[in-house]
């Protein structure tokens, strides 16, 4: 199964909610679509799920037109962010709907889609729970009967809407492991939706960063890290400080010290601002060390890493996340010299987080 | 739907009790003073004359016209409420509001008008009054005018009833059910039907009571023809004018119990429905 997705355009109103998306899906692959609210890529999946046409553009499923497919047609999985069971019918029942309504000649017997629910209930881990209703079932039990749901026609595609958003953390990350073993087990090409970058880079094989309507990059989830496509990228992945800085032949000079430019490939010269991670900001202590010189406002954060807030000279403040013990030797008000390992340029702030546009609500569609 | 009970606390002191009687005397004098009253007047002369009044022609006419009305316009108000509820609940479309309006417009609006319209449409000198004389179709001081006049009265009952509901459960379980292979009329009656079957059953009760009870609008388009286009509520004032209590308050005991069977069943759902 090859999903080929080329060109597709739609627009809610005035709303252009993709512009132009072009992607290659490849078969069994873990893909998720990552992206602000407003970044077109729930309206991608629902494109996908024939929920909604584009205006423009083509999606091929193995060389056959998929848009020329009905929702009903597609035989995709969809599993919503608040599940969407039928609240009228036990979990079993919810499972067998999919199997249920086939029409009588290609409907499995009572006794197999007994036996298809038996198995489904034990590939998401809540065997016995299938005789309680939707409204008996915690968050977690529910979203886990939906996507047995969803499994349970086989589909050629699981498309999972911001799955997990209405769990709670724990549960979140749970769930998380669970979906990832599941799609190993039943090698279901899987598509995640989701605005949770951690949730994407945890789980998927390839992320496909999206903002505006339009791809920014895709790629694997170390491939994001180490080699952001655009400021947005770089930005939307973590957490960034910003600083001035002087760009001379790929090199960012900062007062006291320099940090290679990874993003753009080849940067102008001249005066910029430069974004960079707190892991990637290291702090000296030593009284005659390089790099900017700072002070220790604050030290923050448990387990591993500690975040350690500084003061630069002009007012600024920058974190650095530093490991625990390594961080035992920082005291707040120390003064300490400040040095970045790589940095990416903020061209036309683009980076400025937050700057994306909320849809309008989208409508609510039913396409038959 | 919230229980009574909720959010209610003991307080001390004759404040409670005064408040109860207050509200238990008004509805005694209201309520069970009038239904006594309809009672008492029935059986003032029996049983047995109580009883005959239901052999009477006429009456039965009325009872076999009003139950044929109700029968007409409850079913196709049921399906304009869902077909109504369903748009509106599931879907975005240009004049959503006024349609929302015009169904809310029948409760404002008085029941004789709502019998006038119909003679100002059909009526002789109404504006399809002479096609309709020269195709020979009588809608006015007949029977599709009093169902006209019923089903106007009764429109928003079962689509006001399925609206927030049908709203609040959005269309997601129909679009996972489309997903998962359904087809629309699977969709209907697997998913949405269930979701909305107290809802909808609450509303065909109260259509009923009020289909069955309607005076206003009835009796403008009516014609009072005895033993034709009387429906029940017509022929109790008809009684009444003759001077015939006890047959005009038996027929009554006949609305009156529909009214109590209307409100049980109604308590009972709302039990189910929580």
């Amino acid at each position: 199964m090859t999903l080929t997705i080329d060109g597709v355009y739609k627009q809610f109103g005035r709303f252009p909610a993709l512009t132009g998306v072009s992607l290659e899906v490849r078969d069994g692959e873990f893909l998720s679509l990552l992206g602000p609210s407003g970044s077109g890529k729930t309206t991608l999946l629902r494109v996908l799920a024939g929920l909604d046409k584009p205006d423009h553009g083509w999606v091929y499923l193995d060389g056959v037109d998929f848009l020329a497919l009905s929702a009903r047609e597609r035989r995709i999985g969809l599993v919503f962010q608040q599940y969407a069971l039928f609240r009228h019918m036990t979990a079993a029942r919810n499972i067998a709907f999919g199997l249920e309504v086939r029409p009588r000649a290609a409907r499995p017997s009572r006794t197999e889609i007994a036996a298809r629910v038996e198995q489904l209930l034990a590939l998401v881990q809540i065997e016995g729970l299938g005789a309680r209703y939707p409204a008996q079932l915690s968050g977690g039990q529910r979203q886990r009967v939906a996507v047995a749901r969803a499994l349970a026609v086989e589909p050629r595609l699981l498309l999972l809407d911001e799955p997990f958003g209405a769990l709670d953390t724990k549960v979140r990350k749970e769930l998380r492991g669970e979906l990832r073993r599941i799609h190993d087990a039943t090698g279901v090409t899987t598509i995640l939706v989701t605005h949770d970058q951690e949730e994407a880079m945890a789980l998927a094989d390839r992320v496909v960063l999206m903002n505006h309507g339009r791809i920014e990059q895709i790629g694997a989830p170390a491939e994001l890290d180490a080699a952001p496509a655009s400021p947005f990228v770089f930005t939307f992945l973590g957490e960034t400080n910003r600083l001035p800085c002087e760009v001379a032949a790929g090199v960012a000079r900062f007062e006291g010290f320099t940090a290679p430019v990874i993003c753009p490939a080849h940067p102008a010269d001249g005066r910029a601002v430069a974004l960079f991670r707190p892991e990637d900001t290291r702090l000296d202590a030593g009284p005659k060390a390089d790099g900017l010189p700072a002070r220790v406002a604050d030290i923050r954060g448990r387990g591993p890493v500690r975040s350690i807030a500084c003061q630069v000279l002009g007012g600024q403040r920058l974190v650095a996340e530093v490991a625990e013990v390594a961080a035992e030797r920082f005291e707040i008000g120390q003064r300490v010299h400040l040095t970045v390992r790589r940095v990416v340029l903020d061209t036309n702030g683009a980076g400025r987080r937050g700057a994306s546009v909320e849809p309008a609500t989208a409508p609510v569609r039913l396409t038959a | 739907m919230s229980s009574p009970s909720v959010g209610a606390r003991r307080v001390a002191g004759p404040v409670p009790g005064i408040l109860l009687a207050v509200a238990l005397g008004w509805l005694a004098l209201v309520i069970g003073a009038p239904l006594a009253t309809v009672l008492a007047q029935a059986l003032s002369k029996g049983v047995g004359a109580f009883l005959a009044t239901f052999s009477e022609p006429d009456a039965l006419a009325a009872i076999r016209l009003t139950l044929l009305v109700a029968a007409i316009a409850v079913p196709l108000n049921a399906a304009f409420g869902l077909a109504a509820a369903w748009s509106i609940a599931k879907f975005e479309f240009r004049g959503k509001t006024l349609l929302l309006t015009l169904i809310d417009l029948p409760l404002s609006l008085s029941p004789v008008v709502a019998g006038l319209v119909w003679v100002l449409l059909f009526g002789a000198r109404g504006w399809f009054g002479p096609w309709l004389e020269g195709a020979g179709i009588k809608v006015i001081f007949a029977v599709p005018g009093i169902v006209l006049g019923t089903i106007l009265v009764t429109v928003p009952l079962i689509a006001r009833e399925l609206i927030p509901l049908m709203a609040e459960q959005g269309a997601d379980e129909e679009l996972a059910a489309i997903t998962l292979g359904a087809g629309g009329w699977t969709v209907f009656r697997r998913v949405t039907l269930p979701n909305v079957r107290w809802a909808l059953l609450h509303g065909v009760l109260l259509c009923n009571a009020r289909a069955m009870g309607e005076f206003g609008a009835v009796s403008v388009v009516s014609g009072h023809i005895r033993g034709l286009t009387e429906t029940l509520p017509l022929h109790v004032e008809a009684l009444y004018n003759d001077y015939d209590f006890v047959g005009a308050f038996a027929a009554a005991t006949l609305l009156a119990g529909l009214a109590v069977v209307t409100l049980a069943a109604k308590t009972v759902l709302e039990r189910a429905i929580r």
